[in-house]
């Protein structure tokens, strides 16, 4: 019960966030910009559209889309969203929603390959380089977190009064490791088709119709996935929950979190120039040496 | 030598049964697989032969892990390496397959030299070569001499696994083997080496110096990294799966060394976890390492060639094949919920529980470890995208991919029982860590029926300060029911029809296998990232017919092999110098070599006087 209302949850509001994060970055730039409803918009007209299946591919390609979002879907119930508890918690902890996430990519990269154009194949060497390197990052995060909270188990990252020093390390690491999974500036951009920089949007540049709506939604909920996350890492404080009046505060506490995570995303995305893809062991080695600080600092107890 | 034979000097305790059966595990479809792989290559004789080599090879290997006297040990052990010696230069067609089987009866030597020194020191104390006597014998023996038996056992069996820098051997033999016995050999034989670490060094020896295993830990990770980058680099697809080996030989000494760690600084419930999550990939790689050799010697025998450049498309010529290699990429890429992710969450957890439990710097070193473990997965998913995508999707890259057929039936059933087993395990979690929670405990000495491990109907919990679970089958459940759920969106949105039609090729009009990305192409990336260590150079070459128009341009890319070139090259010519220089006492005159005879029967006498 609770599991189904998460999911329904995160593929109804999951594409809201990706509007937010576009119109913030837009009315940055002294546009007006799309509605925030876009993505909606975006979805409904690839579900009735005709699809295009490439005839050199195979069952591997069709299959992707369903794996990547169950993928998705399976980590998203990892996540405690009501009262800070992961309706699923039996399943797995934090570091099998890694390799839960981990699933989808691979087959993702594959099917990327299955199309036999060059596009598919440069996007799947790249993403499969950038995620190699993002696992020890995503490792080292969980590791800060769960010497400071005594378990790798999503649901324990709660109770805390004060914010430990280290969370905010972490937070800040887990942040960087976020805009590289959701393929944000300056990893990756979004917004181009441009063969020079483009990484997730190459994968799947032979998908289309309903196929690629299935992939965008699985992306907007790996997004939220990672919102929770650090949003989950940043304010452990749990707030009561009892009668109206706190159910109310409780949900706006929570939408609070998350639209100050996209501003921040949207802040990094206008101010900040898209690298060289192999810039990106850089950023990403910072990011690591960001985990190290943050393990430390809780080894030292702050 | 009938006596020796006799009952009292086979042991069959719990750690000799898990080996007994990883043995018989892998064998028994390398078997059945080999019927068809062998039919057609090689005439009637050779097959016999090749039937009883690899009777005698799986034999030693089972007498290798069931003996309790360390002489036999020995006798058996090197059976096992001379066979499969002979199961490495069986393709003598092959130039290569000589000197493959050169280096590797090189190394191999090198490695049982240590091992017998080892033994040589330990029955000075014990006045026996029984296992138990000298077990018993271990308490009396000073620490800085069981330090040095520790490191000669290390080096010893570390040459027989594989561990970085001693691994030279393993990517030219494996791959030159016949499939099934790649596929034994790496799925099984290196394995009786970490059964040789775990045997003498924990459980006779007995760990209690705390840098043996962060040794061990060290080690492993230089092995986990160098194996993996080094796969990344190869197309090769049976060399690949060689390196991936070394790769995997670290990930279990992770497990081991962690034990060690764990049981020197007196915590033996972390350390018997971390040993049943070493155990757990043990049997995981020895499973998924060997249906993958077995899947790539189907692809060779179905091509021809076993360059993956030269490959593609193979999904739609062997569907099964395919599938099962699939399933063994996914398992070694540690993807849920096969057996690799199961047995790699289980040793990053003991890294967890383990900073949880230690002190200051150890944490930050174990911390580090398990980002390093998390690094090595990463790469190893990227490079199976590579050997599977390569190899199976697309279009055929050229005339070898082109005219292939689904392989011969026993080949099928030998791949379908591992994949089998790939599914099993990982699914079956909770009745494997019981099973090993018996074996850790026997070999660790430790009691383990007070030790709790907490396993509900199809969930493990790791003991930690807030319990921290895992369960493989609701994790496969949820995925199936979200992915079928994802198809009835799918279904109910049909509103436009599918169109089955060309990739689009930039209007450009015909795109065909040339223009796919290939297997160097993929790890470009990494191999810039990693050029530090890999030393990359290229050689090109124009042909020009006019100092306008050039008419062929060749490009070909290698890396350094570091440990080759900076280590082994250096020590060759180092040797073959000593012997140079050691020819002057070899003048070919007789009186002279009377002469030696007589100086060394004096020796001997004046040697022999001294006991």
């Amino acid at each position: 019960m609770m599991i189904t209302l998460q999911i329904i949850l995160f593929i109804v509001t999951a594409p809201l966030l990706s509007g937010l994060i576009a119109k913030i970055k837009n009315n940055l730039r002294m546009r007006k910009g799309q509605s925030i409803y876009q993505p909606y918009y975006n979805l409904a007209k690839l579900f009735s559209k005709d699809e295009v299946i490439s005839q050199t591919s195979s069952w591997i390609f069709r299959i992707t889309p369903f794996v990547v979002l169950s993928s998705a879907l399976a980590a998203a119930i990892l996540i405690p969203v009501f009262i800070f508890t992961s309706p699923a918690h039996q399943m797995g902890d934090f570091l099998a929603l890694v390799f839960i996430l981990a699933l989808g990519r691979f087959f993702l990269a594959l099917s990327a390959l299955d199309t036999g154009s060059s596009f598919g194949g440069m996007g799947a060497s790249r993403e499969m380089f950038i995620s190699s390197l993002v696992e020890p990052v995503f490792c080292m995060v969980i590791f800060a977190v769960s010497l400071q909270f005594g378990s790798t188990d999503i649901s324990a990252f709660s109770g805390m009064h004060v914010i430990p020093v280290s969370s905010l390390i972490a937070a800040l690491a887990l942040f960087l490791v976020a805009i590289t999974e959701t393929s944000r500036i300056p990893v990756d951009n979004q917004e181009t088709h441009l063969e020079l920089t483009m990484v997730h949007e190459a994968m799947v540049l032979e998908y289309s119709g309903r196929s690629l709506a299935l992939i965008e939604l699985a992306s907007y909920v790996k997004q939220m996935i990672f919102f929770f996350l650090i949003a989950q890492i940043i304010f452990p404080i749990s707030l009561p929950f009892g009668n109206l009046m706190q159910m109310l505060l409780w949900v706006l506490w929570y939408i609070a979190r998350i639209v100050i995570i996209a501003i921040a995303v949207a802040l990094v995305e206008v101010t900040v120039a898209k690298m060289r893809l192999f810039r990106v062991a850089d950023f990403l080695g910072f990011a690591f040496v960001l985990g190290v600080i943050a393990t430390v600092c809780a080894i030292l107890g702050v | 030598m009938i006596s020796l034979l006799a009952k009292q000097h086979f042991l069959f305790d719990p750690l000799s049964l898990f080996f007994l059966a990883v043995i018989v595990l892998i064998s028994l479809p390398s078997l059945i697989y080999s019927f068809s792989y062998l039919r057609g290559d090689y005439p009637a004789a050779k097959i016999i032969l090749a039937q009883v080599l690899l009777l005698a090879f799986v034999v030693s290997m089972v007498l290798v892990v069931s003996v309790s006297n360390c002489l036999l040990f020995l006798v058996f052990w090197e059976s096992m390496s001379l066979v499969s010696y002979f199961l490495v230069v069986f393709d003598t067609k092959h130039e290569k397959s000589i000197q493959a089987g050169m280096i590797y009866i090189i190394m191999t030597h090198f490695g049982t030299a240590f091992i017998i020194a080892a033994f040589m020191i330990l029955r000075n104390y014990a006045h026996s070569f029984d296992f138990f006597a000298i077990k018993n014998a271990c308490q009396i023996i000073p620490q800085p001499t069981k330090d040095i038996v520790f490191l000669l056992f290390l080096i010893g069996f570390g040459t027989k696994a594989g561990i970085v820098p001693l691994h030279i051997w393993l990517p030219y033999a494996h791959p030159q083997a016949p499939s099934h016995i790649s596929s034994i050999m790496s799925g099984v034989m290196i394995k009786t080496a970490i059964y040789g670490i775990i045997r003498f060094v924990m459980f006779i020896l007995g760990v209690d110096s705390f840098w043996w295993g962060i040794l061990v830990l060290i080690l492993a990770v230089i092995s986990c990294l160098v194996g993996v980058i080094y796969a990344l680099m190869e197309h090769d697809i049976k060399r690949l799966l060689a390196y991936h080996s070394v790769e995997n030989i670290g990930i279990i000494l992770l497990g081991v060394g962690l034990a060690m760690f764990f049981a020197s600084v007196n915590l033996p419930y972390l350390s018997v976890f971390s040993l049943i999550a070493g155990l757990y990939h043990l049997i995981n790689h020895a499973i998924f390492k060997g249906l993958l050799f077995l899947c790539s010697g189907s692809v060779y025998k179905a091509t021809g060639t076993r360059d993956i450049e030269k490959l593609g498309g193979l999904i739609k010529k062997m569907p099964q094949t395919a599938a099962y290699f699939l399933i063994g990429a996914m398992a070694i890429s540690a993807l849920p919920p096969l057996n690799g992710f199961v047995s790699e969450w289980l040793i990053l957890q003991a890294f967890f529980l383990g900073a949880f439990n230690v002190i200051g710097g150890a944490k930050l070193f174990l911390g580090i470890c398990a980002a390093m473990l998390a690094l090595t997965s990463g790469l190893a998913a990227a490079c199976f995208v590579k050997a599977f995508g390569i190899t199976f999707l697309a279009q055929p890259r050229s005339h070898y991919a082109q005219n292939v057929k689904e392989v011969a039936l026993s080949m099928r059933a030998g791949m379908f029982f591992l994949a089998l087993l790939t599914i099993i395990f990982g699914l079956a979690a909770v009745l494997v860590i019981k099973l090993l929670a018996k074996v850790s405990g026997g070999v660790l000495g430790i009691d383990i029926s007070n030790m709790n491990f907490s396993l509900n109907n199809f969930t493990i919990i790791p003991q930690s300060a807030k319990n921290v679970y895992l369960s493989t089958p609701v994790l496969a459940l949820w995925l199936i029911i979200l992915g079928i759920a994802g198809f009835a969106i799918y279904r109910i949105f049909a509103r436009g029809k599918t169109v089955i039609y060309k990739t689009w090729d930039c209007g450009y009009y015909k795109l065909d296998s040339r223009n796919e990305y290939t297997a160097t192409a993929f790890s470009k990336p990494l191999r810039i990232a990693f050029s530090f260590f890999l030393l990359p150079y290229r050689k090109t070459q124009k042909i020009r017919e006019s100092f306008y128009h050039v008419k062929s341009f060749t490009y070909e890319i290698h890396t350094t092999k570091v440990f080759k070139k900076y280590i082994y090259d250096p020590v060759l010519v180092l040797l073959f110098k000593v012997a140079k220089s050691m020819r002057r006492i070899q003048p070919g005159s007789i009186h002279l070599y009377l002469g030696y005879i007589f100086i060394t029967l004096l020796l001997l006498i004046i040697f022999m006087g001294q006991f």
